[in-house]
């Protein structure tokens, strides 16, 4: 009978329960760090090779495929398989809206630590976390509705262009942006103010000369994560950028980027043919560029740490 | 008096940004629910969606919606309160932990795309499911997991130290405090951290493109055999959620209302969005107010 077990028993066996409670624990917080390792480990691994089967299997050179602009996959004779204009389309549309969003957002970060600290925080902040929130899909179907047309009637072209695919962008990743380089801002210490101040100087020479230089590599950091975001932003760019093939010479050209074209066709080629496989490929031009913005981030840290 | 000139006109263009970033919102703002909130009725958010006619409703999509944002978070929540755990408690510095590190920051950084790819690859092709809502659960997963397992950690590693000193020093096991001191104390923080993850679930769409699908069966409503065809709650059936509805009628075009029903959904999937983060922001200041005993 338990009950009369000796108090001494009792208690190295509720030991060894708890031992066992601790070791099941602890196996299981591991479990879930391993599920994380062997995503990432899987995400790399099937579209890796999934990717390079155009060129395995398919026999497309790889030269081909970066540096051609002949992209005609369905011609039966002699298919064409140039994504040029599209790996051109993606680096343009997401340059060209960090060039707006950048300023907008640095300088938004600026007037929320430097200007008015108090209440423009209070108003921006909320602001900023309201815009990350709103899906990309209203973005791409505001751009769609308002801006396409607006651009049509009063700056020339279709409408459906290079412009349109950057400022859609451009807005959403601004939030991006303004909410990183608040916190570089804000974390800058307050000595550098207070130095730059008792020295004489005024506060647009103290941001200018003093807190953006020692911001740099934060702020940085903030350009480029925002860009990554770009860079792999599909739906909202595929409604306003038009989709054709060519490449654009100017930015009032429709255009196309990698993921619009993956998400146009993936759907209707079907799965195993040559140009199905192609759409992998730049599902693995998408996935270098995304480890690509990674080193570029962790180099810039590394400089941060640095200093 | 240069330098002064110079200060007063950087201060006005750093104004004019403010208000420029403002007015972009209160822009957005007004136009989806302006022009939103006129299609919106019970009808509209009741009758099932039109492949053709006019005048179809959003009832599945917006339901889908749900439904797949709750299986996501069934997922997601007990794994990623697993790796925060881990990542706060027992990971040691060292190349694992770094490796841990950068894992995170990929999955955080892959675009949804790419995920909706590998999606398509695993889940649907691999295992031979086609399109299905519990395929693209574990697509979100994966898109949710590091944004999850970054706002346990950090709510875990803001838990005071004195209180993991004084359980550990009573002679209670690590795990044992884990489990009755330090996650209770963290939980206001890991739940908003959850909540606010649900409401960028909730607008995702491209990860669902090529794994949840762009069609939804006929639902029968008063079936509720989570096996049957047709029932709503079968986790083996396509989904088209609202995000992508939105995205699917305005490429595809073939309903005559497209702009009524787009800004329709959109004005309802902004809301919801919207209800997620003031009810993340009210149950944070809440348990904040009862926890520190502070009006």
């Amino acid at each position: 009978m338990e009950k009369l077990l000796p108090a001494k028993d009792r208690l190295l066996k509720s030991k060894r329960s708890r031992l066992d409670g601790e070791f099941r624990g602890k196996l299981i917080v591991i479990l879930c760090a391993v599920i994380m390792i062997s995503a990432t480990i899987a995400i790399t691994i099937f579209l890796g090779t999934k990717g390079m089967q155009s060129f395995t299997k398919n026999g497309i050179s790889i030269i081909e495929f970066l540096t051609s602009t002949n992209w005609n996959p369905t011609d039966k004779a002699s298919p064409m398989y140039g994504v040029l204009p599209f790996i051109f389309g993606s680096f343009a549309v997401t340059f060209l809206a960090a060039l707006i969003a950048a300023p907008l957002g640095i300088g938004g970060a600026i007037f929320m630590t430097e200007i008015a600290p108090s209440w423009g925080r209070k108003i921006l902040q909320p602001i900023v976390e309201l815009l990350v929130g709103i899906p990309s899909v209203v973005y791409g179907f505001i751009g769609l509705t308002v801006l396409v047309p607006f651009i049509r009637e009063n700056v020339g072209g279709l409408g459906f262009s290079l412009l349109s695919g950057m400022i859609v962008l451009a807005v959403m990743i601004l939030p991006t942006i303004t909410t990183i380089a608040t916190d570089a801002m804000s974390s800058l210490p307050n000595h550098l103010r207070e130095g730059s101040y008792a020295l004489g100087a005024t506060r647009w020479q103290t941001i200018r000369k003093v807190l953006v230089p020692a911001a740099m590599p934060s702020l940085l950091t903030a350009i480029i994560l925002g860009m990554a975001r770009a860079f792999g932003e599909a739906l909202a760019v595929q409604m306003v950028i038009g989709n054709v093939r060519n490449l654009p010479s100017s930015i009032l050209d429709a255009s196309a980027t990698l993921t619009t074209i993956i998400t146009l066709n993936m759907g209707h080629t079907t799965y195993g043919s040559v140009e199905n496989n192609t759409l992998w490929s730049m599902g693995l031009i998408l996935l270098i560029m995304s480890f690509a913005f990674i080193l570029l981030i962790r180099y810039l840290s590394s400089r941060r740490k640095l200093r | 008096m240069n330098s002064k000139a110079a200060d007063r006109i950087a201060t006005g263009v750093f104004v004019a940004i403010a208000i420029t970033i403002v007015t972009i919102l209160a822009g957005l703002f007004f136009y989806i629910f302006v022009n939103g909130f006129k299609h919106i009725s019970l009808e509209f958010l009741t009758s099932p969606s039109s492949n053709v006619r006019a005048g179809g409703g959003i009832r599945d999509q917006l339901f889908n919606s749900f439904y797949i944002l709750f299986i996501t978070m069934l997922i997601t929540v007990p794994i990623g309160i697993g790796g925060g755990v881990y990542m706060a408690e027992y990971a040691k510095p060292g190349k694992v932990t770094d490796l841990i590190r950068t894992c995170i920051e990929v999955l955080s950084s892959l675009p949804s795309i790419v995920i909706g790819m590998f999606g398509l690859l695993i889940f649907v092709n691999t295992t031979g499911w086609g399109y299905t809502i519990l395929g693209g659960a574990l697509a979100l997963t994966i898109f949710n997991l590091p944004t999850m397992v970054r706002t346990t950690e950090d709510a875990i590693r803001a838990v005071p130290r004195d209180l993991k000193e004084a359980s550990l020093a009573l002679g209670v096991t690590h795990w044992h405090t884990i489990k009755t001191i330090i996650l209770p104390a963290a939980f206001p923080s890991v739940l908003t951290g959850a909540i606010l993850a649900a409401g960028r679930v909730f607008g995702e769409a491209a990860a669902l493109l090529f794994t949840a699908g762009l069609s939804t069966p006929r639902l029968d409503y008063t079936n509720w055999n989570p096996f049957s065809e047709q029932s709503p709650l079968n986790i083996f059936r396509p989904a088209e959620t609202l995000a992508v509805h939105i995205w699917s009628v305005n490429t595809q075009g073939l309903i005559p209302d497209v702009n009524e029903v787009a800004s329709g959904s959109s004005a309802v999937l902004v809301l919801s969005v919207l209800i997620f983060n003031l009810l993340a922001r009210w149950i944070g200041s809440l348990i904040h107010k009862r926890a520190t005993a502070t009006k």
